[in-house]
């Protein structure tokens, strides 16, 4: 059996994604177990990792390093052993090295890049909220099933977004006035900041390419 | 680019849809859990519940409902009703909501809002304002507590000070038109899409499918809300978004 860990700290989205999830799970062959983590130790009996969030990029970084040893056992889980990681929404931007959402708060620092606020351009409203079309930079399992002419629509909302430092790291970008990050990817980690959990059968669809992922 | 969305919208009463809805092969027209699958099956970009309950034993009831649903139905959800609370907000994002909308405890304390936001994030936090037209100055004022009370507080200034508070998307009822099936307020609506840079859900009024287009054309609504048309079997999501794309509207 494979356990998918989802990290549970606090944030809104946590109900909508393990239910994701388990819908996902219960139809494929082989046996999964959704485990809400709350601890340390839960990490370490996982062999994939997703991390949801909702909210304020220091509030998210606050919620994690507040749990007893999290932080460093997801890090050697993730980075030293390779697990599969899925970080989505706020959960994505954490992985950047730095935030500029009110306070500048260190992230992760697993993906270069930096969260900033989305460029405001002519009429454009923020929060970018709402369902949008995503197009592929490059190939990628994350997107098995998924066309690439303009039907993969998913639904974002957020008022920042993940600055990549490196181009091969963006899997995937939405238009909102200028190109936006929607999808990100590094070895076995990835990031999406639209919200699969809500994006319907498309989103249902890239949760199960996430289970199915071998990196 | 962002699509334009459409919002079914269900008022939620001790747990059940308020008058029921029209659905065949539905085994429980007003359950508010049913019909939301119905919805996301007919692929409506989001669902709204107005929980409209009087009393404060049953508000629980809204928790189970907003649960029950972000197990089946897996798209953008917002709930609204008697939100005056941050406990309210923090039990309605972890119950499933995406976005908590608060009507009247944003008027009686703008910081409310402020606090909301900042504890939860602009984005979702909705604002809805129930507005009436004053003909004699000219002016939309503000009503509270499902329409009773007139704040004769301006609408075009609350949205701008809410906006500025951290309200993420605003949701404008014209009480003028509810229930008339003659269309939204477009005029209103356009006036608050061009004062505030957040998103605007359009409501109050729809009778056909060329109003949800007026909404965004002439209103330039991000979002347009309706409830019966849908509920009664009129129209179903589909249609709605057939025909606004035939008419030239970015819908998915």
């Amino acid at each position: 059996m494979e356990i998918i860990g989802i990290i549970d700290y606090g944030s809104g989205n946590i109900h909508s994604a393990t239910k994701a999830f388990e819908n996902v799970a219960k139809d494929l062959k082989k046996e999964i177990k959704i485990l809400r983590i709350h601890n340390a130790a839960d990490i370490k009996l996982c062999d994939r990792v997703v991390l949801p969030g909702v909210g304020a990029f220091k509030d998210c970084k606050a919620g994690l390093v507040n749990i007893d040893g999290l932080v460093p056992t997801l890090e050697k889980k993730i980075l030293d052993e390779g697990a599969p990681f899925l970080g989505i929404c706020v959960g994505m931007q954490l992985l950047a090295d730095i935030g500029f959402e009110g306070e500048t708060t260190p992230g992760f620092g697993w993906i270069p890049g930096v969260v900033d606020k989305i460029p405001t351009t002519a009429g454009l409203k923020i929060p970018h909220m709402g369902w949008n079309t995503i197009k592929f930079n490059r190939a990628h399992s994350i997107f098995n099933g998924l066309e690439n002419k303009g039907e993969t629509i998913v639904y974002f909302v957020h008022s920042y977004y993940f600055q990549v430092k490196k181009m091969e790291d963006l899997l995937g970008i939405c238009d909102y006035g200028s190109e936006i990050t929607a999808v990100i990817g590094k070895d076995n980690i990835i990031g999406c900041q639209f919200h699969p959990e809500k994006s319907q059968k498309i989103g249902l669809k890239f949760i199960k390419n996430f289970i199915n992922w071998s990196p | 680019m962002l699509k334009s969305r459409i919002i079914p919208c269900l008022d939620v009463n001790n747990g059940r849809v308020v008058k029921g809805t029209n659905f065949v092969n539905l085994r429980d027209a007003g359950d508010p859990v049913e019909v939301a699958k119905i919805y996301d099956e007919q692929g409506a970009d989001e669902v709204c519940f107005l929980d409209i309950t009087a009393s404060h034993e049953n508000r629980d009831t809204i928790y189970d409902i907003v649960r029950q649903t972000a197990e089946v139905c897996f798209m953008p959800l917002t709930v609204g009703g008697g939100v005056s609370k941050i406990e309210h907000i923090r039990t309605l994002l972890l119950s499933g909501a995406d976005k908590v909308s608060i009507n009247s405890a944003a008027v009686k304390d703008n910081n409310f809002v402020r606090y909301a936001a900042d504890k939860y994030g602009s984005q979702c936090i909705v604002v809805a304002v129930d507005a009436k037209k004053n003909d004699a100055q000219n002016k939309w004022e503000v009503y509270t507590h499902g329409g009773r009370i007139n704040t004769e507080i301006d609408v075009l200034h609350y949205v701008e000070r809410i906006v500025s508070l951290g309200a993420g998307e605003l949701l404008i009822t014209s009480m003028d038109k509810d229930g008339t099936r003659s269309g939204f307020d477009n005029i209103l609506v356009k006036k608050i899409t061009d004062i505030v840079n957040v998103p605007v859900i359009a409501s109050g009024g729809v009778g056909n499918l060329q109003h949800l287009v007026d909404g965004i054309k002439l209103g330039h609504a991000d979002a347009v809300l309706a409830a019966s048309i849908f509920h009664f079997g009129e129209y179903t999501i589909n249609e709605a978004k057939q025909y606004m794309k035939e008419r030239g509207i970015n819908v998915r």
